[in-house]
């Protein structure tokens, strides 16, 4: 059990650390969440940027033009860019996280020497069409429907939480080939691209009255076979391999923004006038501060631990699930604790009377989230409870 | 960095399960409750197992492991419920002669916490020597002059306390930078100990929600049940965590602090304990609420030890007090 890092390991950081004090404070400010033109061009911006100084695709393999780095590594990477508040992955995030990988993966030389370059070095932007209204947790439920005719696909269907939708060049669109087989069974990944006739994109306001989702309705939209990854009706599988690229070495960054937000709040505390002193006097504020940042450090070595298997095994361990439920957790009951301590002053949404209102409740509409997103707090648990702990599953439900 | 425990720390770890295992089946509980937790016998095994020793040099007749180790061991004590003043003999070792051989009992008494009093020393009736933690330094006190009186019923019955109205002063034996340091000590081993409380109840409950049928299934298979399960394991994987961060952090003290990563050790690891003896109860229903079913050990124990080396709340204030010098 050895926490110190390596030469090589402290060699990476100190030289991506120079890279980002270089470059990060020049780059500019990151536009208004409003204007989607901007965000793009400053998001892929910054890819280009990481991508010349052979820091795109931390966790691509070389042939790909990744940087393949260690997972020991890859955590630094994400530690050094989050204490450099260097620009957030932003509308690169589904084709460096999932697109990409994917067309690695299975996809045909054709479709590899279409994309692979353009995601990593921000050329493209792409986003996901997976969920539906009537498919959420019960994501194999999907009801959006492929059907060939010559030498096309012609999809109808609706889709929605697409994040980026509005400036995305291709979607990594599920879609239902076969209805006569069993849910899992009749299902294949298409590349969707978004200039095709056909595709209405509807924005979705989320509980901050603005947001990157959107809802995605498919009418009769002609997509050439050629854009088929992996096998037909094999499109859950394709889906799913790319979860080996995925090691929760990214948590790096939440954990540092999240002591950072720590800081925030104590320095708001001392600010704050209650019953005629600091409100950092009050001990109980005090313990429920120093309580929550003793879970975020044990959060923190979790997420080592975690990385540590992984590196042992070559496989995430299931112990991903358990890191989710803490982190999600440990931030919305920090955030929460942030509106708590802004009172009154939290009635506003941007700051007022030198509160710091308008981050604190960004960050707790942030952290509502995530108890959602990416597999909810319940659907973990029965993983955990299921694959984990090995108690009896959910009765199947019938094939339809 | 490779956080993992070693092959040969998991050899080790798999050595104490195995041999704690063997010796405290379910059935020897009632048997440990009349002898009050302490068996000479089990100790003196336990000694010859490096339990007491496992950090001293070899020429201290240690086999110079290190505080990672520790934890490892104290989780594999506190998943079974080992009894006795296992820790303070383990501190005392080289300190005090006999400790590590288990000739000498140690126990102690930590009087460095905010808490004014009573002063309640467990196992007072089974130990040598009592250590005292004062902020002025390490002191030693032969147990015969200890006037204490047992309580007429101790919380856990398996660690017996005496309240002691006045303690001798006894004779220091190292300064006020030395105790400090044992009680930091302390509440990392401590904090592996919990974690094995944390673990053990929830292996209990688990085993009995796979079992334990009503409606025709196994109550596991009832997400209510199997949500509290899961919630017992992320309880467990942060007590673990913080455990493992504490004797890791102690073992290369420039990876970062050492204080705020054992306080949220002792943070973290008594939350697992407290929370999943509690569960573990629940998800027995009313046998839970008996003397039968060991789940009340469990609760008991990690009571016991959240007020070992200083409580959660103490803790949650020391963490404050270093970030905010940081602020």
């Amino acid at each position: 059990m050895d926490l110190r890092y390596t030469q090589d390991e402290t060699k990476f950081r100190n030289e991506l650390a120079s890279w980002l004090a270089s470059e990060v404070p020049t780059y500019g400010l990151s536009p208004s969440s409003h204007d989607w033109d901007a965000r793009r061009v400053y998001d892929t911006g910054w890819q280009r940027k990481l991508f010349d100084a052979g820091y795109a695709g931390i966790n691509w393999p070389k042939e790909y033009g990744g940087r393949d780095a260690t997972l020991i590594e890859q955590l630094i990477y994400f530690e050094e860019i989050a204490k450099a508040n260097a620009p957030y992955v932003g509308v690169n995030f589904v084709g460096i996280l999932h697109g990409g990988p994917t067309i690695m993966a299975e996809g045909t030389d054709a479709q590899k020497a279409k994309h692979i370059r353009g995601i990593i070095s921000g050329e493209q932007v792409w986003c996901q069409g997976f969920s539906e209204p009537v498919a959420g947790s019960d994501l194999a439920g999907l009801q959006t429907r492929a059907t060939r005719d010559g030498d096309d696909y012609i999809v109808s269907g609706h889709k929605i939480w697409t994040s980026f939708a509005q400036v995305a060049d291709y979607c990594e669109l599920l879609v239902r080939t076969d209805p006569d087989t069993p849910k899992h069974g009749g299902i294949s990944w298409l590349i969707m691209p978004m200039d095709l006739d056909g595709i209405d994109i509807r924005p979705l306001p989320t509980i901050e009255g603005e947001g990157e989702f959107s809802e995605v309705f498919l009418d009769n939209v002609r997509i050439p076979i050629e854009n088929l990854v992996g096998k037909e009706n094999d499109g859950w599988r394709v889906t799913n391999v790319t979860l080996r690229f995925e090691r929760g070495t990214a948590f790096a960054s939440d954990m540092i923004h999240l002591q950072a937000f720590v800081q925030d709040m104590i320095k708001a505390a001392k600010q704050i006038t209650s019953d005629g002193t600091s409100a950092w006097e009050d001990k109980a504020l005090r313990r429920e501060i120093g309580h929550l940042s003793g879970e975020l450090e044990a959060l923190w070595a979790m997420v080592k631990l975690s990385v540590c298997e992984a590196l042992e095994s070559g496989v995430p361990g299931l112990g991903s699930s358990a890191i989710k439920l803490y982190y999600t957790s440990i931030y919305q009951r920090i955030t929460e604790l942030g509106v708590r301590l802004m009172g009154r002053a939290g009635l506003s949404r941007s700051d007022v009377g030198g509160m710091p209102s308008s981050l604190f409740l960004a960050r707790h509409f942030n952290a509502i989230s995530l108890t959602i997103a990416a597999g909810t707090t319940e659907i973990q648990k029965n993983i955990i409870g299921e694959r984990v702990l090995g108690l009896p599953k959910e009765p199947k439900p019938q094939p339809r | 960095m490779n956080f993992q425990p070693t092959e040969d720390q998991k050899a080790l770890r798999e050595t104490i399960h195995a041999f704690v295992a063997d010796k405290i089946p379910n059935e020897r509980f009632p048997d440990l409750v009349k002898s009050k937790g302490f068996d000479r016998a089990l100790w003196s095994e336990l000694a010859e197992m490096g339990v007491f020793s496992l950090r001293l040099s070899e020429d201290e007749g240690g086999v110079g492991l290190g505080y990672s180790d520790a934890v490892l061991v104290f989780e594999e004590l506190g998943r079974r419920l080992v009894p006795g003043p296992l820790i303070w003999s383990h501190l005392a070792a080289g300190l005090i002669e006999g400790a590590a051989t288990g000739d000498t009992v140690v126990g102690g008494i930590d009087l460095c916490g905010p808490q004014a009093g009573p002063i309640l020393i467990e196992h007072l009736d089974s130990i040598d020597v009592l250590i005292v933690l004062r902020p002025e330094g390490i002191f030693r006190i032969d147990a015969r002059e200890i006037d204490g009186e047992e309580v007429e019923v101790s919380l856990d019955p398996l660690s017996p306390v005496s309240y002691v109205a006045s303690l001798p002063a006894g004779t220091q034996i190292a300064d006020a930078a030395a105790s400090a340091r044992m009680r930091l000590e302390g509440a990392a081993i401590v904090s592996g100990q919990l974690l094995g409380l944390a673990s053990g109840a929830l292996e209990l409950a688990n085993e009995y929600a796979k079992t334990r049928e009503q409606f025709g299934r196994p109550i596991g298979g009832f997400q209510a049940v199997k949500h509290m399960l899961a919630d017992m394991f992320v309880k467990q994987e942060a007590a673990r965590a913080g455990a493992y961060n504490a004797g890791a952090t102690l073992d290369a003290p420039e990876v970062a602090d050492v204080e705020r990563a054992v306080s949220a050790a002792k943070i973290t690891a008594g939350e697992g304990a407290i929370r999943n003896a509690r569960t573990c109860i629940q998800v027995h229903g009313g046998m839970g609420f008996t003397w039968e079913v060991i789940a009340h050990y469990y609760f008991k124990r990690a009571w016991v030890l959240e007020n070992a080396f200083g409580t959660q709340d103490e803790h949650s204030e020391r963490i404050a007090t270093l970030l905010e010098a940081l602020n």
